[in-house]
């Protein structure tokens, strides 16, 4: 059984290939759609990648923000721009702006993507990709020396986090350094989505709002599935105390189930668009700050709870947290302020 | 062992194939994606090394700092589709050409 012991290498060396080569004909095939197509499936083979390297956080994160989430979003805005870029084919000149595009017949803005800057002189755009091709891979090389060299085992910070991991509140080191150890990451990073959808709101009024009801089949089928991915995000901020998950893992399914009930045709209702909406949007950093500044009137540093109260702590944000992620998640999927 | 480093080798090549088509790709779509695949290759990076501790449980730290990073990378995502769609809206344009803008 001695061929038995190559098998792991041969593994990753095929998800490995298959990634470069998925990312590389995502970024060069000419048809947008196919691009995207082809970076979903390049999130779920690296969150095969991700299983392999005994991430289990990160892979059902991967899998479901990296692929579901991004890959939604991208096919979403790929709807918005494709019937427009058409149209600026099909009627020459309608705006001014349009001119340059439209003046080359049979080049849609997809297409187009192979000839960059093509007034320049032949020379001087072989020189410039000559030296940048140098660069890039000078870069490579440095990279793969760095990585090589550090390459010795190296226990980094597991030991000092197996220390303290009692005092945390919970028995996952992943989510004792998510909420606790590192606390500030979690609560800016609740804040940068929060932020991100202020942003998007500030640039787009979300259109098709309101009370509709969607089609039998559809109707029926996300009946199923949404209580399901609500029961399943549930399980996954309770297990996250001592196993794999945890408020990020839980927001995603939240979102995703967001994501699937605006696809199948459900709307969100008049009356839940206004503050009770805001409520939940703000609900995780508004929470998460309130504690993290609670706990210094008990002689504690900031975020720092006392060890006796952390595992409440650090359930009653995570509960608040997922709510908003996966608030914020689907808000950020209809794309505009209602 | 070695089979961990093969991964983070592909980071550093997934990283230096976004780089490319940052620079190189004029749709912004384009850009986006390439954006998220340097991304995606840095997180690769980052949780291979920190796969190289002697007992097998990876490095619970950098696990942590992925995990932000990807969901930090969805915001941006979003927000950055938001301005091509804004930027299509008020010019019409969705690619970044030397000549376009004349």
């Amino acid at each position: 059984m001695a061929w038995l012991t190559g098998l792991p290498l041969a593994v990753d060396l095929v998800l490995g290939t298959t990634l470069l080569w998925l990312a590389w004909r995502a970024l060069s095939s000419p048809d947008l759609f196919q691009a995207v197509a082809l970076f979903i499936a390049f999130g779920v083979i690296l969150g095969l990648v991700w299983a392999r390297l005994d991430t289990i956080d990160i892979a059902l994160a991967e899998i479901a923000l990296g692929a579901g989430v991004t890959g939604a979003l991208l096919l979403a805005a790929l709807s918005q721009l494709q019937p427009a870029e058409v149209d600026a084919r099909a009627a020459p000149s309608a705006t001014g702006a349009n001119e340059h595009q439209a003046g080359q017949p049979g080049q849609t803005a997809e297409t187009a993507d192979a000839d960059e800057a093509q007034h320049k002189p032949a020379v001087f755009r072989a020189l410039l990709a000559a030296v940048m091709g140098l660069l890039l891979l000078a870069a490579l090389f440095g990279l793969g020396l760095v990585t090589w060299q550090l390459w010795e085992p190296s226990s980094g910070l597991t030991q000092q986090v197996n220390t303290h991991l009692p005092e945390s509140g919970v028995e996952h080191p992943v989510t004792a350094v998510l909420l606790n150890f590192r606390g500030y990451d979690t609560l800016l990073e609740i804040a940068v989505l929060l932020l991100a959808l202020i942003g998007v709101w500030s640039l787009a009024t979300a259109s098709n709002l309101g009370d509709t009801t969607p089609e039998p089949v559809l109707a029926a089928l996300s009946r199923l599935l949404a209580p399901l991915m609500i029961l399943v995000a549930a399980y996954l901020v309770w297990v996250g105390a001592h196993a794999p998950g945890g408020a990020f893992q839980a927001g995603s399914v939240l979102g995703a189930a967001g994501v699937l009930l605006r696809l199948s045709g459900w709307r969100l209702p008049a009356g839940a668009a206004g503050w009770p909406l805001r409520l939940v949007l703000a609900l995780g950093v508004a929470v998460f700050a309130f504690i993290g500044i609670a706990v210094i009137g008990l002689g504690e540093p900031l975020l720092g709870y006392p060890t006796a109260w952390a595992k409440h702590a650090i359930l009653v944000i995570e509960l608040a947290a997922t709510l908003s992620i996966g608030a914020i998640l689907a808000s950020l999927f209809i794309g505009g302020r209602p | 062992m070695s089979s961990v480093l093969v991964l983070a080798l592909t980071g550093a090549g997934l990283i230096l194939l976004g780089l490319h088509a940052l620079i190189v790709k004029v749709h912004l779509l384009r850009k986006i994606l390439a954006l998220n695949i340097i991304s995606s290759g840095i997180f690769l990076l980052l949780a291979g090394l920190a796969a190289r501790t002697p007992g097998g449980e990876p490095d619970p730290v950098p696990q942590a700092m992925v995990l932000t990073g990807i969901v930090v990378a969805v915001a941006a995502t979003a927000l950055a589709l938001a301005l091509l769609l804004a930027l299509r809206s008020a010019t019409g344009r969705t690619r970044l050409d030397d000549d376009n803008g004349q």
